[in-house]
């Protein structure tokens, strides 16, 4: 076995074309427990942390760009304003894991409970991915493709993930055994955006990748609209819509039954995620609306 | 592959197999067993170290990866004849049954003081929730922690 250790990314991805199986490796905190318990002995690994280009973000307009090996630790403190993507963050591991843990790792992990992995598919991220043929970008649904398993080609590194800033509410919730150092039974985002007028919920650990429940949506978004909440944040939505809207969440979800859950209370539980995380947002907007 | 890194303020070296994690070669190649090896998955927190600073599980750093850089581990805090403020409140506490997660929340509980000399319970619950004690239901880790916090804000640390 081989650890390469590149200086820059453009040698990080002139290894990695010359390496088509090495593993790449970041923070370490999925891939060390692999090595660890021997489940993997890849011929090479290359390291990616001696390198300063995958850990910036940056804005870009009304976007914002998260380099993959942004931990953690630091979307916690140096991005506030992206609440749910904090909350998400907050959610992951233990201190010592979010100081190692990133965004791109994962990406790179799709496994179906990944706690950012929502986050990104209810702002609709689109993936960058590069190697020494170019650069691509690609939605967040073509990128995560099953448990596991991504559309990212032998040869190519994940930069980082690209979305628009949403205005609106926006918060994330988890289920699990313990407040911390669990992964999620179930996790939902919810984000309402003022500017398309649309509602938008994405489910985790409930599928085989992260989802989005469309009918749920579009049902919240509608009541919304009759309702007249776009125009007035202070409008009541009806229970009866919200109680729908949690209905349609938990049929959009298809869990199965596993060590960490059944199927039956994954269903549930995003249901009750659900239902909160309107509450909430409805809450926020009263009290904005109050303050203005 | 040789790996050179600074260690408790010295340059070391050793030389390891590649797919080693920093904890066995500070444990296995450089005689510092204060850094406890148990679930070597970032579960317990027991094998708690600073990487340039920032806490981390060392069980889950690729020893490559340390490569050139600063560790501190436990064996840094105490001095020749004198514990560190944290340890000292540890054993007044009674924080310490078994002991073998003892150094994983000596480091955690120092790394915590030294951002935030005056937390709230909350703070401390959610700053040792990666260090697991099988032992003191934590109770008494909590004490210790608030001792040793009294004392720094009284300046006697």
């Amino acid at each position: 076995m081989d650890v390469l250790m590149p200086r820059a990314l453009e040698e990080a991805l002139a290894m990695r074309a010359e390496h088509p199986g090495a593993v790449p490796i970041a923070g370490g905190t999925d891939l060390m427990v692999e090595l660890n318990f021997d489940h993997i002995r890849p011929e090479v690994m290359i390291d990616l942390s001696g390198f300063a280009d995958l850990r910036e973000w940056r804005r870009e307009d009304d976007r914002l760009f998260v380099g993959s090996g942004v931990t953690y630790t630091r979307i916690m403190r140096e991005l506030p304003e992206m609440r749910a993507l904090v909350q998400a963050s907050r959610s992951v591991g233990s201190p010592q894991i979010r100081n190692r843990g990133t965004i791109g790792g994962n990406l790179g992990t799709a496994s179906p409970a990944g706690d950012s992995l929502p986050v990104l598919a209810v702002h609709d991220a689109e993936i960058v991915v590069a190697s020494v043929r170019g650069e691509r970008s690609l939605s967040w649904r073509d990128f995560l493709l099953g448990v596991k398993r991504t559309a990212l080609e032998p040869d190519e590194l994940i930069l980082g993930a690209r979305w628009r800033v949403l205005r609106g509410p926006q918060s994330f919730a988890k289920v699990g055994t313990r407040n911390a150092m669990v992964i999620a039974v179930a996790n939902l985002c919810f984000a309402t955006d003022p500017e398309t007028r649309t509602v938008r919920v994405a489910l985790g650990s409930v599928a085989p990748t992260v989802i989005r429940a469309p009918e749920a949506e579009a049902l919240l978004a509608g009541a919304f609209a009759r309702a007249g909440a776009w125009d007035d944040p202070s409008a009541p939505i009806p229970a009866s819509d919200v109680e729908a809207f949690a209905e349609r969440v938990s049929a959009a979800a298809q869990p199965i039954d596993d060590v960490r859950g059944s199927a039956a209370y994954r269903r549930h539980a995003v249901r009750v995620l659900a239902e909160r995380a309107v509450g909430r947002a409805v809450d926020e907007l009263a009290e904005e609306a109050l303050v203005s | 592959m040789l790996i050179r890194m600074l260690v408790n303020g010295e340059w070391r070296e050793a030389d390891v197999w590649p797919g080693s994690s920093l904890l066995f070669v500070l444990r296995e190649e450089l005689g510092l067993p204060g850094s406890k090896n148990a679930c070597e998955q970032g579960e317990c927190g027991s094998c708690s170290a600073w990487l340039d600073g920032e806490l981390v599980c060392t069980c889950l750093v690729l020893a490559a990866q340390a490569h050139g850089r600063e560790v501190r581990t436990v064996e840094s805090l105490s001095g020749e004849d004198r514990l560190h403020p944290v340890q000292e409140a540890f054993l007044e506490a009674g924080a310490v049954q078994c002991g073998f997660c003892t150094p994983g929340l000596v480091v955690a509980v120092t790394d915590l003081l030294d951002h935030d000399p005056a937390p709230d319970e909350l703070t401390v619950r959610e700053a040792l929730s990666g260090n697991l004690c099988r032992c003191t239901g934590y109770e008494k880790v909590f004490d210790a922690v608030r001792l040793a916090a009294r004392r720094k804000q009284e300046g006697s640390w």
